[in-house]
């Protein structure tokens, strides 16, 4: 008999109480030429069902490692992940063969990426690439396909799907070909999407679109979404909760408003004065002063001592767990209070 | 794509006039006369050799000669050797043979490096790699003179004597199919070497590309995502290689013709060079220098099938 993967799958709908997707403790390190690059060391973070997660934090922090470590996209050798677990409802993804996995893939947890020219082959016509959904995940005709691929294109808002669905990726505009890339990553209705950084290679208007594009989606179809950025002005108005990265650390998990109002990491609050504001025009804009860590030479104890304004002699020796402020708050800082009660209501 | 197709091939009559030009040039120069050679080791009574020499026009200037030749070309006439033979009677039948011998040499070659070097990129950084890239090194190296020999040697003697295996003729075209498997495996020796690594380099790179992972991450089996998404793409400059090799095998025959005792237009070339049978040669050279255009001109528009981003007006 042939084994269906599905047989080991987790249960559609999910599993009781259990969050859609929880990422515990994960750890990803790569083997280089120049030695172990710690990309990610013990990240947590929880996504329920139509909950919409923003991931942020500096170039190099790991969400995309994080990320792919989820979808199960890293080329292994070079990395390993020697440490944690993915559960998605309830079942861990990393104990998956990989046949299962595949299973997953594509269907249940889907990705859009940074750079859609890139990320969508140049050789095949969107219509082509879409349908490739149906047809190997559901044994779809080629007709049948096509036909589903217009009806998505239609839904993402692309103009004249019908007679664009035989153009190829070159053939359209950045955001357009974004929007293509979203059609695809929603064609067999995931019940997670991982967005990394889908708006970065836009230009501000388009990003803005996106953005609408995606939240009315999740809307729609309930479905969990984590959204990669490091665009503070962008995860404002869709984002339920917030979790911040620094040196493949979660520093800050927190409801989004209660981080823009009080944030209880010193990086955040560094990042947050960061933005540039209207009513502060003409003012200097605030930096967090120094580089980001080096992940083949971690710093010490806490791995923002060298830049932080707060630091103690402590900071310099113990790494700070992830304290719990209250139930849908931790931050990773010995001082977790002073830096509260140092922001203004 | 029609009116590219002709532009392309108005653009190539000046590289045709041009190559034609120098060759004509070139045999033009060559010491010794073609009339006295004629008469092989006696001396050629004077009067006849003076009017063979009107009757070939060997009097006239050079331009005049050349502008005789190359209008009769256009016409399809490529003119009489000095012993009265249509040109292009000579070359009808062995341009076959060498188009025989070419074409197995391309396709031993598309098979062969295409395998390889697809099997070197799925095993990256192993045994196996690290045992074609080196064989690749190795058939790079050796001259063509030395495989020939080596195999006729080993195919065409020692497997007779020792196993009784008489399957690889290795002179001459007198086995049909067969008669061309050797002579084009070593015409085809270095040419295999470099699409090997050629495709290995392509589909490496390509299997890093974006589009890669997101097929990955679409869910697609490993198999179709190579063979699929990267194959399809890596398969652009291989395909480009190939097209243009036609050309730079069927002038390689030259050699590979001479060992392997295989009348085509490389032997007769040689022998024509040899014997100042000047239309001939400066016959040879223009067909050759047409098959060249051709296969790039093929070459060119496969790329704009294989890549859409590619488009012609
Ligand atoms: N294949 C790899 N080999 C070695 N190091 C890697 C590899 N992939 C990622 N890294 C390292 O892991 C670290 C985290 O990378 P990641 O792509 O997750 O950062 P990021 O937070 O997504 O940054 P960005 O905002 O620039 O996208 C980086 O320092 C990067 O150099
Ligand atoms: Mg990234």
């Amino acid at each position: 008999m042939k084994k269906t993967a599905t047989d080991v799958l987790p249960a559609e709908g999910g599993l009781g109480n259990d969050p859609l997707l929880s990422v515990e403790d994960l750890h990803v390190e790569f083997a280089t030429r120049a030695g172990l690059v710690k990309a990610v060391n013990g990240v947590s973070y929880t996504l329920s069902a139509g909950e919409t997660l923003a991931v942020l934090g500096e170039s190099g922090s790991g969400k995309s490692v994080t990320a792919q470590a989820i979808m199960g996209i890293l080329d292994m050798p070079p990395a390993r992940i020697p440490k944690g677990a993915i559960r998605f409802q309830g079942t861990d993804l990393l104990k998956l063969s990989e046949e299962a996995r595949t299973q997953i893939r594509g269907r249940r947890i889907a990705m859009i990426f940074q750079d859609a020219l890139s990320a969508l082959n140049p050789v095949f016509t969107v219509g082509w690439q879409i349908g490739e959904m149906f047809r190997v995940h559901q044994g779809m005709s080629k007709r049948d396909a096509e036909k589903k691929a217009v009806e998505l294109m239609d839904r993402v808002r692309i103009p004249a799907a019908k007679q664009r669905v035989h153009d190829f990726p070159h053939q359209f505009s950045g955001g357009m070909r974004q929007r293509i890339m979203i059609a695809m990553s929603i064609a067999l209705d995931p019940e997670v999407l991982i967005a990394d950084e889908p708006t970065t290679a836009l230009d501000v208007t388009v990003q803005a679109q996106i953005m609408e594009l995606l939240a009315e989606l999740q809307r729609e179809s309930n479905m969990g979404l984590i959204l990669i950025t490091h665009d503070l002005g962008v995860v404002a108005d869709v984002a339920d909760k917030i979790a911040v990265m620094y040196g493949g650390r979660i520093v800050e998990n927190a409801p989004v408003h209660d981080i823009y109002r009080r944030p209880a990491h010193p990086y955040t609050k560094g990042l947050l004065e960061s933005i540039p504001r209207v009513d502060l025009k003409g003012q200097d804009l605030y930096a967090i002063k120094g580089l980001p860590p080096n992940l083949l030479d971690m710093p010490t104890g806490c791995a923002f001592h060298p830049r932080c304004p707060y630091r103690q002699d402590n900071c310099v020796t113990s790494v700070p767990e992830l304290y719990e402020i209250d139930p849908n708050r931790s931050s990773a800082c010995h001082y977790w209070r002073e830096v509260l009660d140092g922001t203004d209501e | 794509m029609g009116r590219y197709i002709i532009r392309r091939l108005i653009q190539a009559i000046p590289v045709l006039l041009g190559s034609t030009l120098l060759i004509f040039a070139t045999v033009f120069v060559l010491p010794g006369d073609p009339i006295a050679a004629l008469a092989g080791e006696k001396r050629a009574d004077p009067t006849i050799v003076a009017i063979l020499r009107e009757q070939y026009h060997l009097n006239d200037p050079f331009f005049v000669q050349y502008w005789n030749y190359i209008s009769g070309v256009f016409q399809g006439n490529f003119g009489r050797t000095f012993a009265n033979v249509e040109v292009s009677e000579i070359m009808a039948g062995k341009f076959q043979v060498t188009l025989n011998l070419a074409m197995t040499a391309l396709i031993l070659e598309a098979i062969i490096g295409v395998g390889l070097g697809l099997w070197a990129a799925l095993r990256r950084g192993k045994a196996t790699d690290s045992a074609i890239l080196a064989s690749t090194l190795v058939l790079i190296s050796i001259p063509t003179l030395v495989t020939g020999f080596v195999l006729q040697l080993i195919l065409g003697v020692q497997l007779k004597q020792s196993f009784g295996i008489d399957f690889f003729p290795v002179a001459g075209i007198s086995e049909g199919w067969r008669s061309y498997l050797v002579p084009g495996f070593v015409l085809a020796g270095t040419s295999i070497a470099y699409l090997t690594r050629l495709t290995r380099t392509s589909l490496v790179e390509t299997l890093r590309a974006d589009f890669v992972r997101t097929a990955v991450a679409k869910g697609m089996s490993r198999r179709r995502v190579v063979g699929r998404h990267a194959l399809r793409n890596a398969l652009i400059p291989m395909v480009t290689y190939l097209g243009a090799d036609l050309g730079t095998l069927m002038g390689g025959a030259v050699i590979t013709e001479s060992i392997f005792n295989i009348p085509g237009i490389g032997q007769e070339l040689f022998r024509s060079v040899y014997e100042r049978q000047q239309p001939v040669v400066v016959g040879i050279v223009t067909i050759l220098v047409l098959v060249y255009i051709l296969a790039n001109l093929i070459v060119d528009l496969l790329y704009a099938v294989l890549d859409p981003r590619i488009r012609y007006e």
